[in-house]
């Protein structure tokens, strides 16, 4: 048995880290709004699920113009990935504007609830439009990077089987992975990254120290929206078909590897979103073999969510998390 | 020439008046104590100033400007700074990032230039970490500048907080107690630190100290509150023997019998 396990590492591997990486950027945008709000944005879901709409029309646009279809796939995937995340970067910037602003200073709980109110409405008004343009709900975009590519990983050791990958996998996870970079690079190296560390530290001293608090955190949802709705679209070309309540699952999963990781740490929902991608994979691959048939591959979720739990129970932190100490 | 200027200031908290009607005049490169038993409102007067609360009533002026009514970061890009009574570091930067931190002002990049690390941003950035290190050798700490902050001695902390008021340019500073904590040696030498601050960098310094050998030393001109309300303003050895001063730390007994 724990040959068969061996044997299907490399596929588990690439498909859990693509999948890790979709996860790990939305958490991205969950872990900054808390690192810096001390709120668990649940919009944040639904503008990854908009990206993903946005994305798929764009693309659709494009395709059906003369000059969009010329171009080389990949240059409108670009393309479509700038303008996307402009957009919902907007979306966020423009979402904490009159949602959570003028709430600011009300118990935590109070924000909490907006943010799911937002959800819905943001549910709604994408089925709204899609329904409207498309008499659908569910829409399928142009599929563009089909192609499979075999690695042949049983060269390596006789002990592992070939993977396969799709092309739209490689261009997830090379997106993905520039992503993180960027952000890491723009947190821990430009001066209004070090201004939203300071913010998240202690927001009434950044201030005194000339830092414009409410500019930080506008910048904070349009990165954190951004990068999530840029994922919608990585997303998007990735599993073909979407409808507005893929937000929800998603940014559960994504919000829980920003836990796992340790909530607030940029670095930690990195880590957290590939974990919980390849877990929930090599669950997907070899449940059923493990159990010998009790449990099926549809039981992956429960395996991901019983390891997270049994994470929390022993380190509730998360993994890059530090205990966190009262403030006075 | 007065730099800054109080009229009336008054803040109520609900039911309870944390200051009332309190004035006062700071003249431009003096050293001005505000001092006053525990409670007497000094550092709800000095929030009033930065910014962090808003008055009741009363206006405040910074060389004849309106401040009042402006956000912190307003406030601070106007000239005035601060340190805290209880040391309010980012504990998890550096201690150069603390003291770029203070600086922030000086970017004035947009959205775009941000996201796409102009160059002209770049050299922004070298000019102002040449600064700060300038500033960290200034209070003695270029030696820690990549240590995390949390990790800093009690009297380098307070060090760098200063160092982290000064990062902003102000034409005012205010310190919270810069004092308390300190044995007797990092007293004198903050006591000579402050002192050379005001000539090297052109300030007025307000602060607000218990320690009355240190207050009587440097400051030239000297504010009591108690209760919120300002009972006596004069130089030193004028307010040494104030009896509505005695009586305010001391209790009316103390001199009736002295």
């Amino acid at each position: 048995m724990l040959n068969e396990v061996i044997q299907t590492i490399p596929q588990v591997l690439i498909d859990g880290l693509a999948l890790g990486t979709v996860y790990a950027v939305i958490a991205l945008g969950y872990t900054m709004v808390y690192g810096i709000l001390e709120l668990i944005n649940f919009a944040h879901g639904e503008i990854f699920m908009t990206g993903a709409f946005i994305g798929t029309a764009l693309l659709i646009f494009m395709t059906g113009t003369g000059w969009g279809s010329a171009l080389p796939a990949i240059v409108m995937l670009i393309i479509v990935l700038i303008v996307t995340a402009f957009l919902t970067g907007f979306l966020g910037m423009g979402i904490e504007r009159l949602a959570y602003r003028p709430l600011r200073n009300a118990p935590r709980l109070i924000p909490l609830i907006t943010a799911i109110g937002i959800s819905f409405l943001l549910q709604d008004i994408v089925r709204f439009i899609a329904e409207l343009t498309k008499g659908n709900y569910i829409v399928t975009g142009p599929s563009l990077f089909t192609e499979q590519v075999l690695i042949k990983t049983s060269s390596i050791s006789s002990i592992f089987n070939d993977a396969s990958i799709k092309t739209s996998f490689i261009i997830v996870l090379v997106t993905a992975v520039v992503m993180m970079v960027a952000l890491d690079i723009f947190v821990n190296r430009t001066r209004w990254g070090m201004a939203m560390r300071a913010v998240a530290q202690d927001r009434e001293t950044a201030s005194l120290m000339t830092v414009n608090v409410n500019k930080v955190i506008s910048i904070t949802f349009f990165v954190g929206s951004a990068l999530g709705g840029a994922t919608g679209v990585l997303f998007a070309v990735q599993y073909g078909t979407i409808d507005p309540y893929i937000g929800f699952i998603l940014g559960l999963k994504a919000f829980t590897a920003a836990v796992l990781g340790g909530i607030g740490n940029i670095r930690g929902a990195m880590i957290g979103g590939l974990l919980l991608g390849v877990l929930e994979m090599f669950a997907s691959a070899n449940l059923t073999l493990l159990t010998g048939g009790v449990f099926g591959a549809e039981y992956k979720d429960v395996f991901a969510f019983a390891i997270l739990i049994i994470v929390l129970l022993f380190k509730p932190e998360g993994l890059l998390g530090k205990p966190v100490t009262e403030k006075v | 020439m007065s730099i800054l200027e109080v009229r009336n200031l008054t803040k109520k908290f609900g039911g309870l008046t944390a200051n009332q009607d309190v004035s006062m005049t700071v003249e431009k490169n003096s050293i001005t104590a505000v001092i006053g038993p525990n409670g007497a409102g000094k550092t709800t007067f000095f929030n009033m100033i930065t910014g962090v609360y808003q008055p009741t009533s009363g206006i405040i002026l910074l060389e004849n400007e309106k401040i009042n009514g402006l956000q912190p970061h307003d406030v601070s890009k106007k000239g005035i700074s601060r340190t805290f009574q209880n040391i309010r570091l980012f504990n998890e930067m550096s201690v150069l990032e603390n003291v770029l931190v203070g600086m922030h002002i000086n970017l004035k990049a947009g959205l775009l230039g941000i996201l796409l690390n102009l160059p002209a941003i770049r050299k922004e950035e070298k000019a102002s970490e040449m600064k700060a290190y300038n500033l960290l050798e200034y209070v003695g700490l270029a030696d820690s500048l990549n240590e995390k902050a949390c990790n800093l001695s009690y009297g380098a902390q307070r060090r760098l907080e200063i160092a982290r008021a000064l990062a902003a340019n102000p034409k005012v500073l205010l310190l919270d107690e810069p004092a308390a904590g300190m044995n007797p040696k990092e007293t004198k030498n903050l006591t000579q630190l402050i002192q050379s601050m005001k000539h090297e960098f052109n300030l007025t310094v307000i602060l607000i100290e218990h320690d009355m050998k240190l207050v009587m030393e440097i400051s030239e001109h000297i504010v009591v509150l108690d209760h919120g309300e300002k009972i006596a303003e004069g130089k030193p050895e004028n307010i040494r023997n104030n009896p509505k001063v005695v009586e305010a730390y001391l209790g009316s007994g103390a001199i009736q019998t002295g």
